[in-house]
């Protein structure tokens, strides 16, 4: 009786999350594997801050249409704000909001779809001469000039002068001639506000360039820079590090310039992160237009409906479901012994940000290391609680140490040790420890291994992008999930590690 | 793979799968587990029930007891620690005796004063508990063991294994310690497991590390064919353990101490499947022969008997 009300409950799970799925495929006409050709992006800047009942004001840069990216849709989400669009320089976007009178927490969002063009793409782009008076002043007008003059004699045309440039400006002791302009330490930006000006003084109208890398994985985003020289009656873009005249396919342009991306006046607590997602591609968009006309009410409460960096968390958390189903099959069903249930999940969303082989190097460092302060911990004789405090800290100044070391070893990978979570290790390490006492080490590190093993296969399964891209766009597939989870809970059948264990007994 | 699995089941293996989902989670209560996740309960249970058990010493509640412990102890020679909800052994410390103001554990190493607070401690603190909560911590009678196990057992205390399905006893092992094992009684550490016929009470072969043996590793006697003394009155307190509880599906673990014969030891809601590979035996078909004629074992005669019938190795099929 009880089994049967299970099987219906499995049934009607699965006939309505399927159901659902058939009709969104067949019907609506929602893709069943990701484009691969997505060629579309959601940008989205969101600005929060608290208005102080005083006149506020803020300004941001847009982004405009270029040979690699045009904008194909854009709005702005701004209640009761004032908002001018203009052109404070040749080629560059602005957005002001304005208000005379706010108060509380606001935010004011920019949203646009970019697309990427096929090569032949000709933008609107002015051909009007650039400006290319230098800004710098006398003497240092003079050195750049006389740095432009050097380099001149030394190259045969544009590129092979910013490429000796670029390379006599990243040199890590740089010669006077180049400190003098650049300053003591400089920074990317100085190096780059140099090789602007040593151009402009050679007489090659050149400017500063920011933009944003689309990410593979959908989040907020940080800026890139890079520079353009304007050459052969177009503005070329260079690689700041190399000064090969290509940039990388995903750097879209933003602003050029100097000024900073956001003026803001006004207010207090100001925050803005700025995000890329890939858009829902033509299919989708079609199939959300042809749900809103058939049922609206379904598309009211679509996760396409979120912000955008909300369904970027959404694209994540929707695989974790399918995390927990494969282990429950790794534990009950072949029998791999892991500490703590859900421990392997964490780690497997950990090892997104690290990469697979980085998230197991840093972990076991960072295990291991804990393991070798928990003995030695051991002997203080500490109660239990100030004892797992004590860990915590410990695995905290590891995992700060680790950071540091990689970087300086040059790694960038190593920074992303910050996301593990310090409080599943540090559990870990105490679980291990106790383990190792009580039961020995063999079984400890079966333990441990098993762990890590069980994270490694459930964070392969999760970045599946067909899965990924399955989940998010028919989420009632996890109904599915949730009856298959079911009636894994009425599996009574032998564990495949059960049959070596057991193998004394069959006759 | 799958021929294994089908000659395991023909064999009337039970697997962990298996065991929860259609023993301890069916049988079991979850409102019961209280009573024999807590040493303490369950021996307070048991002398109410007139059944017995080693003498309690003390108990201790809160780490602020923790400083009166020596003075707890100033009476006793020797006696056993013990983590009330602590699980597989865990946390177990037997003392068998002082040495110059140091306390001899079964291994023969010495513990100070701090030593052994420090694991009181802990224990309190729930570091051998099942789910961490705040723990006590028992001081109890040490068992003496009875003479018959001690060729076939190194340090430590022996035990006997009963799984007792609906009141009947339906499977049974002694468990020796080994040097591997460091003195314990438990099966994963390295001590040996012996299975008893239910109807005599006589150890047939053991189980070590997987291994079939018959000799004990460390002492080489023969474990094979060794009377367990007071037979009758350890099944009957294994029978007698379904009415105090209500756990259908439970192990019985129980000491045979050398003056006050069989005494309960602890009772386990999810006892382990690995009296099976001492027994050389599955325990589902003896289960599922219980559930068949549960209905008609009515007194503890009844199922006592029935369990000496059915599950001594000479009637086996």
């Amino acid at each position: 009786m009880n089994t049967r009300h299970l099987y219906i409950l499995a049934l009607s799970l699965v006939l309505s999350g399927l159901g659902l799925f058939t009709y969104k495929a067949l019907v609506l006409q929602f893709p069943l594997v990701p484009d691969a050709t997505a060629l579309l992006w959601n940008l989205e800047v969101h600005a929060s801050f608290t208005a102080q009942d005083k006149p506020i004001k803020m300004g941001i840069y847009i982004p405009r249409n270029t040979s690699e990216y045009v904008i194909l849709d854009e709005n702005f989400i701004s209640q009761g704000f004032g908002l001018i669009t203009t052109t404070p320089e040749e080629g560059n976007r602005r957005a002001i909001w304005s208000i005379r009178k706010a108060s509380g927490k606001q935010s004011l969002y920019y949203r646009a779809v970019i697309r990427r063009m096929s090569s032949e793409y000709e933008p609107g782009e002015p051909k009007t001469s650039p400006l290319t008076k230098p800004t710098l002043e006398t003497p240092l007008l003079e050195a750049a000039q006389a740095l432009a003059k050097d380099l001149l004699s030394k190259s045969a045309d544009t590129e092979t002068f910013v490429q000796t440039l670029i390379k006599r400006i990243h040199n890590p002791s740089p010669e006077e001639t180049i400190s003098v302009l650049t300053g003591q330490n400089p920074t990317l930006e100085t190096k780059l506000n140099t090789v602007v000006e040593v151009l402009k003084a050679s007489g090659l109208p050149a400017r500063i360039v920011h933009g944003i890398r689309i990410p593979v994985m959908a989040r907020s985003v940080l800026w890139v820079m890079w520079f353009q020289v304007y050459d052969k009656k177009m503005w070329r873009s260079f690689d700041p590090l190399t000064g090969t005249p290509e940039i990388p396919e995903d750097y879209v342009e933003w602003w050029h310039g100097t000024t900073p991306f956001l003026q803001f006046s006004g207010g207090k607590k100001l925050e803005y992160t700025v995000s890329v997602a890939p858009n829902q591609e033509e299919a989708i968009q079609a199939a959300l237009l042809s749900t809103k006309l058939a049922i609206p009410k379904l598309l009211d409460f679509s996760l396409f409906n979120l912000p955008l960096q909300t369904q970027a968390v959404y694209r994540i958390l929707l695989m974790v479901p399918l995390g927990a189903l494969l282990l429950l099959i790794l534990r009950n069903i072949i029998g791999i012994k892991t500490f703590g249930t859900f421990m392997p999940i964490l780690m497997a969303l950990a090892f997104r940000e690290t990469q697979l082989l980085w998230g197991i190097i840093i972990f076991s460092l960072v295990v291991s290391l804990g393991l070798g302060v928990r003995f030695y911990l051991e002997q203080l004789k500490l109660l239990l609680v100030p004892r797992l405090a004590s860990l915590l800290i410990v695995v905290v100044l590891l995992m700060a140490f680790l950071s540091v070391l990689s970087y300086q070893l040059g790694f960038e990978r190593g920074l992303s040790v910050a996301l593990f979570p310090m409080v599943i290790i540090t559990m870990t390490i105490e679980r291990m420890c106790i383990v190792w006492e009580e039961r020995g080490a063999s079984e400890s590190l079966q333990q441990g291994i098993g762990s890590l093993l069980v994270a490694a296969l459930t964070y392969v399964t999760m970045t599946i992008p067909h899965v990924e891209h399955l989940l998010f766009v028919f989420p009632e597939l996890l109904l599915v999930l949730l009856a298959g989870t079911l009636l894994l809970g009425r599996y009574s059948g032998f564990r495949l590690l059960e049959l070596r264990r057991f193998k004394a007994l069959v006759p | 793979m799958f021929g294994i699995a089908r000659k395991l089941s023909q064999a009337g293996v039970l697997g962990l799968n298996h065991r929860n989902a259609g023993y301890t989670l069916w049988h079991n209560p979850r409102h019961l587990f209280p009573l024999v996740d807590d040493k303490l309960t369950t021996k307070t249970l048991a002398q109410q029930a007139g059944m017995a058990v080693p003498p309690l010493y003390g108990v201790i509640e809160i780490q602020h007891q923790v400083r009166e412990l020596a003075t707890l102890l100033a009476p006793y020679e020797d006696f056993v620690i013990k983590p009330a909800q602590g699980s597989g052994g865990d946390g177990i410390v037997v003392i068998i005796g002082r040495h110059h103001g140091r306390y001899r554990k079964a291994n023969g190493q010495l513990m100070t004063q701090e030593d052994l607070d420090h694991h009181v401690s802990n224990a309190l603190s729930g570091l051998y508990s099942l789910g961490g909560h705040p723990d006590k911590v028992l001081i109890e009678h040490r068992v003496l063991f009875d003479p018959v196990f001690e060729a076939i057992s190194y340090q430590g205390v022996p035990d006997i294994r009963i799984i007792v399905f609906k009141g009947v006893p339906v499977m049974a092992m002694v468990r020796l310690p080994t040097r591997m094992s460091d003195g314990k009684a438990n099966l994963h550490q390295g001590a040996i497991g012996a299975g008893i016929d239910l109807g005599t009470g006589r150890t047939l072969t053991g189980v070590w590390q997987n291994e079939i043996v018959t000799e004990h590793p460390d002492t080489e006697c023969s474990i094979t064919g060794v009377q367990v003394p007071e037979w009758e009155k350890i099944l009957d307190l294994a029978s007698r353990s379904y009415e105090l509880t209500g756990l259908g599906y439970q192990g019985v673990d129980i000491v045979l101490d050398k003056e006050k014969g069989p005494l309960i030891l602890e009772l386990n809601a999810r006892p382990g499947l690995n009296i099976q590979i001492a027994n050389r035996a599955g325990l589902l078909t003896r289960l599922q022969l219980v559930e068949q004629h549960a209905p008609t074992l009515k007194s503890i005669g009844d199922r006592i008997a029935f369990a000496k019938h059915h599950f001594a190795p000479i009637n086996q099929p």
